[in-house]
């Protein structure tokens, strides 16, 4: 594992020798006023989740008694009011958002380690081993996967983080894996691979240093594509109250309270869910005009 | 085709043997068992339960009273709805969700197609940009930030629909929940029938059909239409298994009695039996669904017949 976490520093690092395509595509992406204001847009977002409940004197789980349900508005400090408990509904936002675009990037690297280290082994090795791998794939992949992610957290204790990275992650790896033993196939007969197998390294070495450093680009793209599809899953299960759990605030949860609560107080149902439908749209525009910047018959 | 067919359904049992060992090995490897959250049994009483439910035997002979159940359309007993088999669940649910799930897709083969047409039709044009951007936000609200909303507007706002419940049926209650599975896929197909029909458009057949002197509504409809369809049917599979994950949803949010509903409350209360035996139903439901979607395909494209 050592060589994957340090292999995206060391591409970054050779990056500039041989950026020519990257540098063109992210030139192309940027040209896009689409493209900008999404980018605009989600790093805003993401600033609001990271500083925006410091600025609040609330705390997302303190009561407010004198203030229960109360409506959105300035006179009370509430910004974005209050729920039936008193609790500050703009603090509870944004550490919900906070909280979903955490576990949707950790679930999102869990997918990418399984998926590398998968497909890349079965790249690698060839013959059977691969024909095992990737027909393990093609199975899973015909798994209806929400059920094997609800089967998962049914079992564990609720509410824990770890189970839903874990079960979020472990739905997520298959496209990774399938493009990485790809672009494996081809890396391999290149010269500097049988180079480097001639100088007698290991070939868990030669995977680690040579072969993986040099297709982490197009899967680092797919995995961007990956976020918002989290992001996603991670509502959809808190929403039906098998994710995340109350008191602690996740954008699936807030929608849920709001949801049933929205005869008499719609603003706790349409905050979070605005919070939530702004940043699917920031994050799909983002990914379409990326593929485009990438797809080469576009230009 | 009836050969194809048949080797269709013969493929899908390996599929299901994985589902099926993979959720039971998952349940019953798992820490933690089924009466953990009630108070401290005894232990006599604790054993009792368990031979009830004929979870003290080894796991290979539960394994295989599981499938042999299973081959006689058994799934056991509910471990919380007292008094209950799996299967009665099951067949208490199943035909609401089916028939939410099946008339969301034909709403949106009725809404979706039709307005990828007309967006390809007035390329550029108002009504391009309109459906296309309608398109691009159906897409993006997930159904539990739909639902409500719509709720919200039309049942709470506009009184014009019921906000939620069933009442045996009444069509009134299913305007919402049809709407709201179906508004996203909807969305899907609209998108792919633009691109494709627009592609079409452009082909040299379709120029010199129109060149022979067709009439445009002929040529639409006899030369370029069919093939511009492909992707949209190719996109039903994918679409069923959205309508039915998607169901879990709508019957939460409008509180539907089927079965999607006992799913979620199963994992809830990790009621084992039920969720094995709604996740075995949904794998089934979605195979079979994408088994039709396929059949389909062939049926207007031989050469999709081969593989």
């Amino acid at each position: 594992m050592a060589g994957s976490i340090r292999a995206p520093a060391r591409s970054e690092a050779e990056a500039p020798a041989r950026a020519g395509p990257w540098h063109e595509a992210a030139q192309r992406l940027l040209a896009r006023r689409g493209a900008r204001v999404a980018l605009f847009g989600l790093a805003l977002l993401v600033l609001l989740a990271l500083l925006g409940p410091s600025l609040s004197p609330w705390a997302p789980e303190s009561l407010d008694w004198q203030h229960l349900a109360r409506a959105p508005g300035f006179a009370a400090g509430h910004w974005f009011g209050t729920d039936r408990l008193g609790r500050d509904l703009y603090v509870r936002t944004l550490s919900g958002l906070r909280l979903s675009l955490l576990i949707s990037v950790l679930a999102t690297l869990v997918s990418l380690l399984i998926g590398i280290a998968w497909g890349a082994l079965a790249g690698y090795a060839g013959a059977r081993t691969d024909a095992l791998l990737m027909r393990t794939v093609d199975v899973l992949y015909a798994l209806p996967y929400l059920f094997i992610v609800i089967i998962l957290t049914t079992l564990f204790p609720r509410g824990s983080l770890a189970v839903l990275l874990v079960a979020l992650g472990a739905v997520g790896w298959l496209t990774t894996a399938r493009i990485v033993r790809a672009e494996t196939l081809i890396l391999r007969r290149r010269a500097f691979v049988t180079a480097a197998r001639a100088t007698g390294l290991t070939p868990l070495a030669v995977l680690t240093r040579h072969v993986v450093p040099n297709l982490l680009g197009p899967v680092l793209v797919y995995a961007t594509l990956t976020v918002p599809q989290m992001i996603l899953f991670e509502s959809f299960l808190s929403f039906l109250g098998l994710g995340v759990q109350e008191p602690r605030a996740s954008l699936g949860n807030l929608i849920l309270v709001g949801a049933q609560e929205m005869e008499s107080a719609a603003w706790l149902l349409l905050i979070p869910a605005g919070g939530l439908v702004l940043l699917l749209v920031c994050l799909n525009f983002l990914g379409d005009a990326l593929r485009d910047a990438l797809d080469p018959r576009e230009h | 085709m009836l050969s194809y067919v048949l080797r269709r359904l013969t493929g899908l049992i390996p599929t299901l043997l994985v589902i099926v060992s993979i959720s039971f090995m998952i349940l019953r490897l798992a820490p933690g068992g089924p009466f953990d959250q009630e108070q401290t049994l005894a232990p006599a009483v604790r054993a009792n339960l368990e031979r009830l439910y004929g979870l003290d035997a080894p796991l290979p002979v539960q394994f295989g009273r599981y499938l042999s159940g299973l081959a006689r359309g058994d799934f056991g007993p509910s471990l919380r709805q007292r008094d209950f088999t799996v299967r009665e669940l099951i067949a208490q649910g199943l035909p609401v969700s089916l028939t939410l799930g099946l008339a969301a897709l034909f709403l949106a083969v009725a809404l979706g197609v039709p307005a990828g047409v007309a967006a390809a039709l007035a390329r550029g044009g108002a009504a391009d940009h309109g459906i296309t951007a309608a398109a691009a936000l159906a897409l993006a609200l997930p159904s539990f930030v739909t639902g409500p909303l719509l709720a919200l507007v039309f049942a709470l706002h506009l009184h014009w629909l019921p906000v939620a419940g069933w009442q045996s049926g009444a069509p009134r209650y299913w305007v919402l929940p049809v709407l709201t599975l179906a508004l996203p896929v909807a969305a899907s197909l609209a998108r792919l029938t633009r691109a494709a029909l627009l592609e079409v458009l452009r082909a040299p057949y379709v120029r010199s059909a129109r060149a022979r002197g067709l009439s445009g509504a002929r040529v639409l409809l006899r030369h370029a239409l069919p093939p511009a369809l492909l992707p949209a049917v190719s996109y039903l599979g994918p679409a069923a298994a959205f309508v039915v994950t998607g169901s879990l949803v709508v019957e939460t949010v409008f509180g539907l009695p089927g079965s999607g509903r006992f799913l979620v409350q199963g994992a809830i209360e990790r009621d084992y039996p039920l969720v094995m035996g709604m996740v075995i139903v949904y794998a089934v439901l979605t195979l079979i669904l994408n088994l039709c979607a396929d059949l389909i395909y062939g049926w207007i494209d031989p050469r999709a017949r081969s593989v």
